[in-house]
Order: structure tokens, then sequence, then C-alpha cells
């Protein structure tokens, strides 16, 4: 019955858009392992490194998708949920350490011996252990979405409301986050991974282990996401979007549906956020900034909202434009994006897949025209 | 509160009263339509008309008085979902159709039953409920135009489609707000037509302005003014009383 259900909403278009990303998955890593340093075709562990960084992103980009291009939530803070997960991967990671940390003791981490800490903390309890550490980066995202999702959807809050309630959550994290009193290592977060899983993070072979576990993540959310989109549930989804009170007046409870997708989808932010820590290295508070929600939903608007492929399209494009324009004109950065935001506003309405469909009908109303 | 009274008739109003910042849109209203009936309301703008319909359909709560569906449903209780599933369903003034899906997957969604989330994650459509589909475009004569989006009907061929989604959802009580409203009067004299026949099977409810086709439904008239009754009878009876004529048919 999963298989159908999984089957049902995979259109051929979105099928080989799996396909390619299990290629971009697989082959880079083959290249990685199998052919020397010096050949042409020898694909770099950093690279592997930073383009793994943009499959998290692009995941958390289709979370984004799910709830904002097919439900009409607007979220702004679902880096939040991101970082969540992130969390939880590092705290895991932390405990790995155990005493080779620069302080060396057996039980607590550097950064709590370095704040007087004497004992362990009680929530960093079973973090020693993956298969703790694994479900509890799915559960806390998600427990905070239903906590969140829960009273604002029964309470029909909708709209910028919603979005700026959402923007609180991630603001209020962060400052939470920030404090040395929280216990998740402050400002400084957690940093100096040394193991996961026993293998260490370093190692050229574990970076490639965890860039095809991220495309695997990625294909896995767009299976699941088609699967959604593309089933009955799917076109109610669509409909609570385009005219909720209508919905309303048909008989359907509209805050089901708006939670089962809002909680599904930082349950998948979380699981990219987890991925993402041990590829970059570090987590640290700064991730909650407002501004990471803000930009996520930048990567879904730039690449088609609305559509399965546009997000995880838009993510890698504005990442890999990040990453270019900041080490070239580190200045710049900021003023492209915004210049960004508004570009596409105006121009491209249904992001960069939509501009096929925008360029055919606008040569045929050309054309049509042309003759008379 | 008090157990809702028990009564023969379908929808039972009695002493509404709905305010808006001291503005009463319904002034100890009472209304009754009994099981089968087509019933028309009309009244001049801002007479409560819509107001009605949104305490009816649970959009609106009442600030006092009853309203009592089917003899036993305390309606000012329920919010919308609930009172759709007990079976009322409301077409709005302007149509209202989602404009994404194709004309067939609109009337799918409207199609009576399956509502929860978690099943339709994995609900196929059965063959009777096909089967249904097929009847309702060959009612609203859309079956060519089944596979095309919403968004590309013509407002007649919408307000059709919205019909079709009313008889989808196969409710006890129909509420329909202005349905020719910016139609020809083809379509106006069909409209009448449609509901007359959807009349036979459905409680109706009718709020509309344009006389020729309250008069070509040929029913039973209430007419609103100032949030309350003012009239109720045949067409030519409430067109005789001199106050109707004053508040509403002589501007």
């Amino acid at each position: 019955m999963i298989t159908r259900f999984l089957w049902q909403g995979v259109d051929r278009k979105l099928r080989w858009f799996i396909a390619l990303v299990l290629a971009a998955g697989i082959v880079p890593v083959l290249l990685n392992l199998f052919t020397p340093p010096g050949s042409a075709l020898h694909v770099p562990a950093w690279a592997l490194q930073l383009v793994g960084k943009y499959l998290c992103y692009a995941a958390l980009a289709l979370a984004v998708d799910l709830v904002w291009g097919y439900c009409g939530i607007l979220t702004l803070g679902h880096a939040a949920f991101f970082a969540l997960g992130g969390y939880c991967m590092g705290m895991y990671l932390m405990r790995q350490i155990g005493s080779r940390g620069v302080y060396g003791n057996p039980i607590l981490p550097d950064f709590m011996v370095f704040l007087n800490y004497k004992e362990l903390p009680w929530f960093w309890r079973g973090f020693d252990h993956f298969w703790f550490a694994a479900p509890m980066i799915v559960i806390v995202p998600s427990v905070l979405a239903l906590a969140l999702g829960w009273f604002a959807f029964r309470s029909r809050v909708t709209g910028v409301y919603l979005s700026i309630i959402t923007q609180a959550m991630t603001f209020a994290l962060m400052l939470a986050f920030f404090r040395n009193d929280t216990g998740l290592g402050g400002n400084n977060g957690m940093t100096d991974f040394k193991d996961i899983l026993g293998f260490p993070v370093q190692a050229d072979g574990t970076r490639a282990a965890l860039y095809l576990a991220s495309a695997l993540m990625l294909a896995l959310f767009l299976l699941i996401a088609g699967a959604i989109v593309g089933s009955r549930f799917g076109k109610a989804l669509t409909a609570v979007r385009d005219a909720e009170s209508r919905m309303r007046f048909l008989g359907y409870r509209v805050e089901g549906y708006k939670l089962f997708v809002f909680v599904l989808s930082a349950a998948m932010a979380g699981i990219a956020g987890a991925l993402y820590v041990p590829q970059v290295g570090i987590i640290n508070p700064s991730e909650f900034a407002p501004g990471n929600s803000i930009e996520a939903v930048l990567w879904v608007a730039v690449g088609g909202r609305g559509t399965l492929i546009g997000p995880v399209i838009g993510a890698v494009l504005v990442n890999w434009a990040k990453t270019y324009l900041t080490g070239a004109l580190p200045e710049v950065w900021l003023f492209a994006l915004g210049g960004l935001f508004i570009a596409v506003t105006l121009f491209l309405p249904r992001g960069v897949v939509g501009l096929w469909a925008q360029l055919k009908a606008g040569r045929e109303r050309s054309r049509r025209v042309a003759p008379a | 509160m008090s157990a809702p009274r028990s009564t023969s008739a379908l929808l039972y109003l009695s002493g509404v009263t709905v305010s808006f910042d001291g503005f009463k849109a319904l002034n100890n209203l009472s209304l009754l339509v009994e099981p089968g009936e087509m019933r028309a309301i009309i009244g001049p703008n801002g007479a409560g008309k819509t107001t009605m319909m949104d305490v009816v359909t649970g959009k609106t709560r009442p600030d006092e008085g009853e309203v009592v569906f089917d003899g036993q449903a305390d309606l000012t209780r329920l919010d919308e979902a609930d009172i759709a599933t007990l079976g009322i369903g409301r077409k709005f003034q302007k149509p209202t159709v989602f404009e994404n899906h194709t004309v067939r997957d609109n009337l799918l969604l409207a199609l009576a039953g399956q509502r929860s989330w978690y099943r339709l994650l994995t609900a196929a459509p059965t063959r009777a409920e096909n089967d249904r589909l097929e009847e309702i475009l060959a009612v609203i004569r859309m079956r060519p135009q089944q596979h095309m989006s919403a968004a590309r009907l013509s407002h007649g061929q919408k307000q059709w489609l919205e019909i079709g989604m009313l008889l989808a959802q196969d409710p006890k009580l129909l509420l329909v707000d202005e349905p020719v409203a910016g139609m020809t009067d083809v379509e106006t004299e069909t409209t009448a037509q449609v509901l007359r026949e959807i009349n036979k099977s459905h409680s109706v409810v009718v709020v509309e302005h344009d006389m020729s086709f309250v008069r070509a439904l040929g029913v039973k008239v209430t007419v609103l003014h100032e949030g309350s009754m003012l009239a109720e009878g045949t067409l030519d009876q409430v067109s005789a009383d001199p106050r109707v004529v004053e508040v509403y048919l002589g501007r």
C-alpha cells in the first residue's frame, strides 16, 4: 500500500528529476573514490561537502514549498526546524567526542567545563546514542510545529499574522539558544566534531557518504512530496490554498490538512538540518536568524513556487551564487539578494521553472499578433 | 442553554439577532422552511440576507436566538465543516470554484463522503464516485469541459459548475445567493429550470434581487427589511403589500 501511495503522484517529469538527483548523488561519489586526485575527472572532497550543503538547503526549500506553495501558509520560520534538527545531530556529535576535547573531561563537553557545569543537563541524556538522537531529529521539530500549528490553525490565524508568528518563533529560539544557561553551547554553538557512527567526520570517505545520504534524502523527500501532492489529499490541499472558506462550507476540516503538511514539512526540515551539521562541521544559534528563514522562502520563489522541481533548482542556484559572490565580491551579496527578490517578483512570478512556459506563452502571443 | 426545540421544519430560525458594532444586521428574525420547500428571499441591500446565510452556515454566531436544522441540530454551536456535513450546502454570490483545479476535480472535491485528511492520502475515486461524477457532468452539461481548468471557464459556466458542486455535495438544504447575477436572460431562465429540478429532491433557499427570476421560480417569498421579516406570501401578495412597496419595490 505504501508503494502504491508513493507512486500515485509521481509523474514522468518528477520521475526523471528524481533519477537526476540520484545520479547527482552517486556519480560524483564514484568519481571521488575511484579516480586518482590528479585526474581531470576527480571530484575533490571539498566539492562534495559544498554541494552536499546545497542539497540540504534544497531539502529545506522543498519543505517550505510544501506548506507555502501547496497550502498557502507563508512560513517565515522554517530555518528554526532545520536548526533544531541540526542541534539534535550536534548534541549526538558532541557526545561522540568523549574525552578527546581540549579539557579532556570524559563526561562534560568542552563548553560545559568552560562554563563551570557540574553535571550533564537532563536533556542531554540519551544523545550518546545514535538510536536516540535519530528519532529526536524528527520528533523535536515536529512537536514544535504541532504545538504552534495546533493553536494557530484552530484560531484561524492566516496570512501575514501567521508569517509574523513563525518569524517571532525563530527569533525567540535564537535568543534562547544564544544564552549560555540554555546548556547548548551559547553563542559558540557546537563544533570540533570527531566521529559520526564511529567514522571520522573529516575523512574523505565519510564526506562522500554524507553527500550520498543528502542526495538520497532529497530524492526520498521528492518522492513523498510528489505522492502527497498527487493524491486526493493534495487536491484538497491546493483547494485550501486557493479558497479556504469554500472548503469549510464543503465540510472539510481545514485545520487537519494544514497541520499535517506543516508538521511533515517541519520534520523534513529537521532531517535536512541534521545532515547539514556534520557536513559544515558546526551548529550555532545564528542558524535561527530570521533572515535564514526568509532566504529559504526566496529560494522557493526563485525556483518556482508550487512546483516540486522549482525549490530544488532555486536553492542550488541561489546558494551557488551566494558562494561565488560572498567570495568574489562580499559587499555585493546582500544587494544582489535584495535585487533578486524584486526581480523575481516583477519578472518571474512562476520562478525559473515557470520561465519556459512564460516564454512560450509570450512567443505565441506575438505570433498571434504578428500576421494581423 | 436549553435543549434545542424540536420542530418539524427543516430550518427553524427564531428571534435571531446579530449586531456588528451596534448595527443590527439581523433583528429578531424568525423564519421557517419546511422540508422539500423552495423559498425565495428578497429585500433591499443591507436587509440582512447574506448575514442570515452566514448564521445558518456557521460563519457568523448570532448574539441571540435559536437556529435549528432538521428538527434537532443546534446550528449556533457548530462550525462550518460540521454544518456542511449535516447537509447544508451554500452557493456564493460570486462564483467560487477552485480555479486551479479541473472541472472534474472541483466536482470530486465537493462529492459527498470523504472528508478526513488521512483517508484522502490513499483514497482513489471509487467506481460509484466516478459514476456520480459522470451523472453530474451530464446534468450541468459540462462533460466536454471536464478536464479544463476552472479558471478558463466563462462566468456562466462557473455558475453552472458551482451548482454541480452543490449537487455533488448532495445537501438536504441548499442556500443559493443571487444565482443569476450577471447572467443573460436565457441563462436566467435555464437557471430557474435547474433550481426547480433540484428542488424535486432538495430543499432550497434562494436569495435574489431579480424579480423576473423570482417570478419564474413561482414559490413562496419572504421579504426582509432591516434584519427582520417584513412580509411573506406569494410574489403577488407581497407585491401588493404597501409596506413592501415602500421599502423595496417602490424605489
